[in-house]
């Protein structure tokens, strides 16, 4: 409700359909410059792919853009990150309401050691929702929504740990969807599972790019070509270049990026 | 070429069984020797002391007669005193820890706290005994009362549950704070609603045997001026009274050779006292430990 109401009054008011801009972020970790001069806009309901070297900031930006990477104490930021033309680092933006707008699945499975039914709740429990019959519909939505529905309608009560690890990372995406967010971050969401899991996964975020904007971390390369409308390639802290998937993958203005996508380093 | 010789392996091999066995003798005494000690110490108390667990003993109070002396007032005032260091040093100590692990920022003053808080944990118990003699007993003219030793017992305890509270809250994994976080939960509501449930057997097992330190100490309660010799039960926090390990003491010291008989008595009821203390920190530690 909350996010077709948002995504409206953007039409209405002629607003650009850009939900991330990302000016001039610059991020240090103590002494470590990681981010460097990014600049970057992220349309809705695309999936945005970033690819990368290990070490490249990659995962660095994506927790930048729901001030995750704040919980490193040492972390130093300047530039903007406008979410809905809105600077994220204004002093009065708290991180609780960024974080219901954006939601996030991580690199490995977390799971909280709670059924899967307290587990999907938790986000509108914190929320504040506690009509049982609201909740039960969002359960039923989010995890429907996360394609697992059919594999645990019956055992909703059961500790979401007895899942296997690809269920378990989809459970996470289906509590991630329970907050009904406008965007959704995958930190490298598929490197913890095995090829079949992997492929449910990536078939999920096809169908979830209708209703949310995603950015995703990925190792991978052919999964970034497999699924995503847009490629940013990260390399020490610097966007390389950033277009359409299908020119980065063929045609890459960058020497350095067609490198990296032909396998010669990384 | 190889560089494993299997005939000269298999020459070796024997002494090299030979110290293992060896070893395994040595560490094989070595737990032997202290469950002897144990065991002797456990069959001169139960031996000397069953005669006078009597009904009786339960229901009198101390006397200058070994016959007529009972443990009425010591077993009612432990419990009472356990009615103050419970909730005071539990409700001081995770407060204190969940503070440090969630909330505190990591930098030097933080650091220092945190080691000394460990610190605190190796101090002799008279000592904090002095402590609670200069403030609540004098200072704050509690006198020797149930809320002085409570109070006293609680700063003992304190570092102990702190550092137990610490243990278990660092264990909760990082990820899943993440990815309550993630959400736009709060912090207070993370430490609720996901650290505190994962972390809660481990402070509560820690907290136990916390308190069970605290049932057994004698220096502080020596140290504020505990009596022995009461012929009444606490009617109030602020009424005298005396603890389990105060009565021993004074039965033990005492010349008369049944007394001895009388103190092992007693010794027998803190040590039940104990062991359904650890018995609930067990049961509590099985029942809610989840797993990860």
């Amino acid at each position: 409700m909350v996010q077709s109401l948002e995504k409206g009054s953007n039409t209405l008011n002629g607003a650009s359909n850009i939900v991330y801009n990302t000016k001039q972020l610059n991020l240090w970790y103590g002494n470590h410059h990681a981010l460097k001069d990014i600049n970057l806009q992220i349309k809705e309901n695309e999936v945005t792919a970033i690819i990368g070297p290990s070490g490249c900031g990659k995962s660095t930006y994506i927790k930048t853009l729901n001030r995750m990477v704040e919980l490193v104490p040492t972390v130093k930021t300047s530039g903007q990150i406008l979410y809905r033309e809105r600077n994220i680092f204004d002093t009065d933006y708290g991180v609780e309401e960024l974080r219901t707008k954006v939601g996030m699945v991580f690199q490995k499975p977390n799971p909280f050691p709670k059924s899967i039914y307290d587990n999907i709740a938790y986000g509108p429990r914190i929320h504040g929702i506690k009509n049982k019959k609201i909740l039960d519909q969002i359960v039923e939505k989010s995890l429907r929504g996360a394609a697992i529905w059919d594999e645990v309608k019956d055992r909703l009560q059961t500790n979401a740990y007895s899942l296997s690890g690809g269920q378990q990372q989809r459970i996470c995406i289906a509590r991630c969807l329970a907050i009904e967010p406008d965007v959704i971050l995958m930190d490298e969401p598929t490197s913890a599972l095995d090829p079949i899991s992997t492929l449910k996964v990536e078939e999920l975020i096809q169908e979830l790019k209708a209703d949310y904007s995603i950015i995703i971390v990925t190792h991978n390369m052919q999964q970034a070509a497999r699924i995503s409308d847009k490629t940013a390639f990260f390399l020490n802290g610097e966007v390389v270049e950033f277009d359409n998937t299908d020119v980065i993958f063929s045609t890459p203005e960058d020497k350095r990026t067609e490198d990296y996508i032909s396998g010669r380093f990384g | 070429m190889k560089y494993i010789n299997h005939e000269s392996v298999v020459k070796r091999m024997i002494s090299r069984l030979t110290i293992n066995k060896v070893f395994k003798v040595i560490f094989f005494f070595a737990t032997l020797f202290a469950l002897l000690t144990l065991a002797i110490l456990f069959y001169r108390i139960i031996t000397q002391g069953v005669g006078y667990l009597t009904p009786e003993f339960f229901q009198n109070f101390s006397s200058r007669f070994p016959a007529k002396a009972g443990i009425k007032a010591a077993l009612i005032g432990s419990i009472w005193l356990m009615f103050v260091v419970a909730p005071v040093s539990i409700i001081l100590g995770v407060g204190t820890a969940i503070y440090l692990e969630e909330y505190a920022k990591k930098n030097k003053l933080s650091d220092f706290i945190r080691m000394n808080i460990s610190n605190l944990a190796g101090v002799p118990s008279v000592v904090f005994g002095l402590l609670g003699l200069t403030i609540f007993v004098r200072a704050l003219s509690l006198g020797n009362s149930v809320l002085a030793a409570g109070f006293t017992m609680s700063l003992l305890i304190l570092p102990v549950i702190i550092v137990a509270s610490q243990e278990a809250i660092r264990a909760v994994p990082n990820d899943v704070r993440e990815a309550s976080y993630g959400m736009g939960a709060t912090k207070w509501q993370t430490v609720v609603k996901i650290v505190l449930p994962s972390a809660i057997p481990g402070i509560l097992t820690g907290a136990i045997l916390a308190l069970s330190r605290a049932v057994g100490e004698t220096a502080p309660l020596i140290v504020i001026g505990i009596p022995v010799i009461i012929q009444f039960l606490p009617t109030g926090l602020l009424s005298q009274f005396t603890a389990l390990p105060m009565q021993i003491y004074d039965w033990a010291k005492r010349p008369q050779q049944d007394f001895q008989f009388v103190a092992a008595a007693g010794i027998l009821v803190l040590m039940i006292f104990l062991l359904i203390m650890n018995s609930i920190a067990i049961f509590i530690r099985n029942k809610f430990s989840k797993r990860y």
